[in-house]
């Protein structure tokens, strides 16, 4: 008999994929405030493989933790997880996370998941990749490091067999591979992992019925000091487009001015 | 007289502010003599991976003395290869085939063992898919908070990096003991193959025993140049249209000028090329001093992984994609013409 899944999958409300952020006037960091938000685009695909994971029923899933750090209005992140699936969610709310510099760091993040899963008894932990804003790609991999697990980072494939040991094909340099381990793991899922689904709007309704629990960071013990300072943030060089050309000949003539041929 | 005793507190503030100043100045002078990195070294099949060479000048660009890091069966000859890169003083050598796929699992601990017995200050890695899996787990083991992705180094404790997809460079200062680095390849050269003499020296092995096992790859074989390292790079989007089109229009211009091939994230989800030649955000980070593209929008997910290269050239046919506000040669016209057209003039 296979052991049951108890899933956490963390997520993070970043500004959403289509914005194209601006870095505010005092150059501290990217203007967040009147910008659309949404849920990290890796962290539905977490949200995905867990709830297909219940549904092929082989192991079993106990029960699947959507938990998410940050300002109040991640709650709303949270409601979305419970849409697609999720069963219930704990907010740890940090007040003035989305400032810049009161946001958690991997790290800090890494340390508050690994308290939750002991809490928690979890056995698996699906996570994005990497989140869109900071794009750090360092959770999963600094939770499963301090925890001693088995990690697989960059999924497109995830498979269990009856000895609950998992299969994860991972996104490389140059294609895939695959490794194994026995649970309890870290996964971190990659684009091409699954396509998430639409949160229906009868699940919208019930997703507000769901637990949501509150929580702060001196709750699980964490202390939020931050180890990197924010010195600037600048906008990045403008490119300037060089204009187009009639034809062909018109595009070989200017590359080679340009030397690029 | 109050007036003279604020006026000398006053002074006395500054003539101590002047020492902490000397002070702090002569602790850093100190501190670049001691400023000790390490560069991890990837390897395969017993064959050192060039593009981890970065990693190297990274490290030298830093000053002090930098070390290379190999880990490995048979990987004596891969550490001889090592010990000739132009910068490298001295390499760190673990000769085991527990290490051979580079499992975070036992090689977070044995890069960590190593890093703590030699007191190294930095350690660097590429942000390659060998140095995102591994790092991090690393910074964790030795409570730092890794610094992903980096352009440039502005300080023994400052460096640069881009978020939110390259719209914004954000500049940090590590208040960590150790810094444990990931570079992006592109924006340092890699270090020269020779010219070096370094001297290779048995490692830490703590021997930790895992679970995890490495079971298969499937690595797409192609005798063109790899695309992350690519002089030329040509790249195909949605308006490829079938993997069919993808091979028959993109392929042999690339073939005609030498280049490596990328795609969009559209393309790669539409199969028409391998996912491991997406080039973006989730994808690759590319630089070349040319990146042709045909058929690609232009999304700001699709540009963090491309505006850096010296040269842009975009054929598309909606003359108001986004491409054109940053390719240096525009095309406006239908790819499936002028792209062998193109393809057969480059060739005369």
């Amino acid at each position: 008999m296979p052991t049951p899944l108890k899933i956490l999958v963390p997520i993070k409300r970043v500004i959403d994929y289509a914005v194209k952020p601006r870095v505010n006037k005092a150059r501290t960091a990217v203007e967040t405030q009147g910008v659309k938000h949404s849920m990290n685009p890796f962290d539905e695909l977490s949200i995905e493989a867990a709830v297909q994971m219940r549904e092929r029923k082989n192991p079993p899933v106990d029960d699947i933790l959507a938990l998410s750090a940050g300002p109040a209005k991640c709650v709303d992140v949270l409601r979305t997880a419970m849409a697609m699936g999720a069963d219930r969610s704990i907010h740890v709310e940090i007040p003035d996370a989305g400032q810049g510099q009161a946001e958690l760091e991997p790290l800090g993040v890494a340390k508050l998941l690994a308290t939750v899963v002991a809490e928690e008894g979890r056995n698996l932990v699906i996570l994005g990749k990497q989140s869109i804003d900071d794009d750090s790609n360092q959770t999963g991999q600094m939770l499963a490091g301090l925890l001693g697990w088995g990690q697989a980072t960059q999924a497109s494939k995830i498979e269990f067999d009856d000895g609950d040991r998992v299969s994860v094909t991972r996104e490389v340099d140059g294609g895939v591979d695959t490794v194994r381990f026995p649970l309890p793991g870290v996964i971190t899922t990659d684009l091409r992992l699954n396509e998430p689904r639409y949160a229906s709007l009868p699940n919208i309704m019930k997703a507000k019925k769901k637990k949501l629990e509150k929580k702060s960071l001196s709750d699980y013990g964490v202390d939020e000091g931050r180890r990197l300072k924010t010195l600037k943030v600048e906008e990045p060089p403008p490119r300037k487009g060089g204009g187009k050309v009639d034809d062909v000949d018109g595009m070989i003539a200017k590359l080679k001015e340009l030397g690029a041929i | 007289m109050l007036l003279t005793t604020c006026h000398s507190a006053f002074r006395q503030a500054q003539g101590s502010l002047r020492l902490l100043r000397t002070f702090k100045q002569q602790q850093r002078s100190a501190f670049a003599r001691l400023l000790s990195s390490l560069a991890v070294l990837e390897q395969r099949e017993g064959k050192l991976q060039s593009a981890s060479l970065s990693a190297v000048t990274a490290a030298q660009k830093l000053g002090g003395q930098v070390t290379g890091f190999v880990a490995g069966s048979g990987v004596r000859l891969v550490a001889e290869e090592a010990a000739k890169v132009k910068g490298l003083e001295k390499i760190i050598m673990i000769e085991n085939a527990a290490y051979d796929k580079a499992l975070p699992e036992n090689y977070a601990p044995l890069l960590a063992e190593n890093i703590k017995k030699e007191q190294f200050t930095h350690v660097f890695a590429g942000h390659s898919a060998f140095g995102k899996n591994l790092m991090p787990r690393v910074a964790a083991l030795l409570d730092v908070q890794q610094i992903s992705d980096i352009t440039a180094i502005e300080g023994e404790d400052t460096f640069v990096r881009p978020i939110y997809a390259g719209n914004a460079i954000l500049t940090v200062q590590s208040s960590d003991k150790i810094k444990i680095i990931t570079i992006r390849g592109t924006a340092f050269a890699a270090a020269e193959a020779n010219g070096g003499s370094a001297e290779i020296i048995n490692g830490v092995d703590p021997n930790v025993q895992i679970k995890t096992e490495w079971l298969s790859e499937d690595l797409a074989k192609s005798d063109r140049p790899d695309l992350a390292t690519a002089s030329k790079v040509v790249s195909g989007g949605r308006g490829l249209k079938s993997k069919e089109d993808f091979d028959r229009i993109i392929l042999p211009l690339a073939d005609a000028l030498g280049a490596g091939i990328g795609a969009s994230r559209a393309a790669v989800d539409s199969g028409f090329a391998d996912n491991s030649l997406q080039v973006g955000q989730t994808g690759k980070n590319v630089a070349p001093q040319l990146y042709l593209c045909a058929g690609i929008s232009g999304a700001i997910q699709h540009l963090a992984g491309m505006k850096d290269s010296k040269v842009i050239a975009a054929i598309n046919k909606d003359a108001d994609a986004p491409i054109f506000q940053v390719a240096d040669v525009g095309l406006v016209g239908n790819l499936f013409e002028k792209v062998p057209e193109l393809t057969e003039k480059l060739k005369q």
